[in-house]
């Protein structure tokens, strides 16, 4: 598990739920085909409403040129496909930072090993100066955010429990640790 | 340590102690629990399937074959390639592990949408645990079981182990005093709880809802009141089995189950009491399931179409409130019927509503009638029957109302109850159907 990740941040509000991250149309690509999944990459929040500021994607492209979220309450709401963390994934994303997440999606990033879910510790205050496109550091060794330009930080939860699967990789390698199956 | 004294427990957390081996849980503690059963469908089955390959080995079998489920009811009848393709997945899959719960698309065994299905099938049952990979298996709640919905990682465990980790959730308490008035459905119910908890303030958490309201629901009617569970961000729903649970399961469960009680003197940190007598038909405007408001105040909202089907409002209990208002009547905008099931839609031919057949009121009211399966409740495939495909208004018995949802970003989607939908498929505005019903 990296503890520093450095990335552009892309900001989204409150509730974004798992059809504006990946539509429901595109949930028929192969998840274990090289060429197919890199298409959940180019789809990855393409169900933003209309208007919204920046692509999260280029059009064409299946990467973005953003490597880390920062959402508002209630991020990944809504349908149990694991395509969502996937597709964020795919798209480049290392790691996602919201104040809170709906359980399936948070169960998904971490026992799929997609990337930590963190959550800040107070709920995110109107007057922070975070906007998409900022250079930003993540230290999970001291839980924070920082804009890498101003050094303004936002504090962040600590793992607990799931620490320990995510440090594994996914469910499967720390439930192998642990000796709770006899997978291959 | 065990103390001396009795631990009080929910319902939810009895099934969770019993699948794990322990005497007593408490909400937040990390457990292994043994899972009954596990379903999964054409959109979340052949990553999951792919997954346990992986993991497990190219020859690996699953856990136990009569423990897993696969109901393909999403992109059923489309000419989408890849949709095609992934149904064929799940037979390639379903025919080397000789799995006998497989109701393949495009056949004799095919049913239509999952959490109905499963319910006719016997797999909701009292103190078991039920996953699925998809949300909407909170549905199974209805039976006083544990059922969640997990993605496919946790699927994929579960097919190579038979168990899965749970944090024990904390339960919030909800009680239905009194009757509800003759109009009001238990969606209306379900849309009420969210509209007050906001669509987050479930969040890690279960909701056991009671009283004399709900005593007094069919099962449908507690499905869909547990199916939307999820739209507050619930882990589960559930509902303490009763007379009405067991005549519904008996002949058709599919596994030994145990009934489990609440304990009575348990000290739930949150709990709200409903008077049935003051709840209203609701609707949920665009674009959140918690933004409610009671019918009668939307009058003045003018809708382009009319949707009455999926796994939260498509069961037969649902199209026999439909016809009780669209009788001899005729629609004013697209109305579309879309049974949850086969059986579902062979019932609309059976069952009659003053002396004619269900189906037989839908069409001469003027609706389309779809096939079983979740159609247009989640957009899917351009081609897929009564998708959004422009800027519609929607009036819908279905779970969400997300931008985007049922297809196009520029459509908007109003959830209401079958009551409602039927009520204003005649009007073309929203409309509170208490004078169609009473």
């Amino acid at each position: 598990m990296e503890k520093i990740i450095k990335g552009k941040i892309y900001c989204l509000g409150d509730n974004i739920d798992t059809d504006q991250i990946i539509p429901a149309k595109h949930l028929v690509y192969k998840t274990n085909d090289p060429e197919e999944r890199k298409l959940y990459g180019r789809f990855a929040l393409s169900g933003l409403p209309v208007g919204h500021e920046y692509p999260f994607v280029e059009k064409n492209e299946n990467e973005s040129v953003y490597q880390i979220i920062f959402a508002g309450k209630n991020f990944g709401c809504g349908s149990s496909r694991e395509h969502a963390p996937l597709a964020l994934k795919v798209a480049g994303i290392k790691i996602v930072i919201a104040q809170s997440y709906a359980r399936i999606f948070y169960r998904n990033s971490v026992d799929g090993g997609f990337f930590p879910p963190m959550e800040t510790l107070d709920p995110i205050s109107k007057d922070h100066s975070f906007k998409t496109g900022d250079e930003v550091l993540v230290n999970l060794e001291e839980n924070f955010i920082e804009k890498i330009k101003t050094g303004e930080k936002i504090k962040l939860k600590s793992l607990g429990f799931i620490q320990e699967i995510i440090e594994a990789g996914d469910l499967f390698t720390y439930a192998k640790k642990k000796g709770l199956t006899n997978e291959k | 340590m065990e103390t001396k004294t009795h631990h009080k427990m929910t319902l939810i957390e009895k099934i969770l102690a019993s699948k794990s081996g322990k005497k007593f849980v408490r909400p937040g503690d990390i457990i292994w629990a043994n899972i009954d059963h596990l379903m999964t469908h054409d959109v979340c089955g052949p990553g999951t399937f792919a997954l346990f390959k992986e993991k497990f080995g190219e020859k690996a079998k699953v856990f136990d074959r009569k423990k897993v489920v696969v109901i393909p009811d999403h992109y059923i009848f489309t000419q989408n390639k890849h949709a095609q393709r992934n149904l064929q997945i799940l037979r390639d899959f379903s025919k080397e592990q000789n799995l006998p719960y497989f109701y393949d698309a495009h056949s004799e065994n095919y049913k239509g949408v999952c959490h109905v299905a499963l319910s006719e099938e016997g797999f909701c049952l009292p103190g078991t645990i039920l996953l699925g990979t998809d949300s909407h298996t909170c549905t199974a709640g209805a039976y006083g079981s544990f059922a969640t919905g997990v993605g496919n990682t946790d699927a994929a465990f579960v097919l190579g182990t038979g168990k899965l980790w749970f944090k024990v959730p904390e339960t919030l308490k909800f009680v239905f005093q009194g009757q509800k008035p003759k109009h009001v459905m238990a969606k209306d119910l379900i849309l009420q709880i969210i509209g007050d908890l906001g669509v987050d303030g479930g969040t890690y958490r279960s909701l056991e809802v009671g009283g004399p309201v709900i005593k007094a629901l069919n099962m449908e009617e507690r499905m869909s009141l547990c199916n939307m569970a999820i739209e507050c961000g619930g882990k589960n729903a559930v509902i303490e089995a009763d007379e009405v649970t067991l005549k519904d399961i008996e002949g058709k469960a599919k596994s030994s189950f145990q009934v489990f009680e609440s304990d009575s003197d348990y000290k739930y940190t949150y709990k709200k009491e409903y008077i049935g007598e003051k709840l209203e038909s609701l609707v949920a405007r665009p674009h959140s399931p918690d933004n409610i408001i009671p019918a009668f105040k939307l009058g003045h909202q003018e809708l382009t179409r009319a949707y009455i089907g999926s796994c939260t409002g498509g069961k037969l209990e649902d199209f026999k409130a439909a016809a009780k208002i669209l009788k001899g009547q005729k629609v004013k905008i697209d109305t579309f019927v879309v049974p949850a099931t086969t059986k579902v839609a062979a019932d609309l031919e059976k069952e009659t509503f003053d002396g004619r057949p269900l189906l037989q009121i839908f069409k001469e009211a003027g609706a389309t009638i779809g096939k079983p399966s979740c159609a247009a409740c989640l957009g899917g495939p351009e081609d897929t029957f009564g998708r959004a495909n422009d800027a519609q208004k929607v009036i819908s018995t279905t779970n969400r109302n997300f931008p985007g949802r049922m297809g196009s970003k520029l459509a908007e989607v109003f959830l209401a109850s079958p009551y409602t939908v039927a009520a204003s498929s005649l009007t073309g505005r929203v409309t509170d159907p208490r004078e169609f019903v009473n």
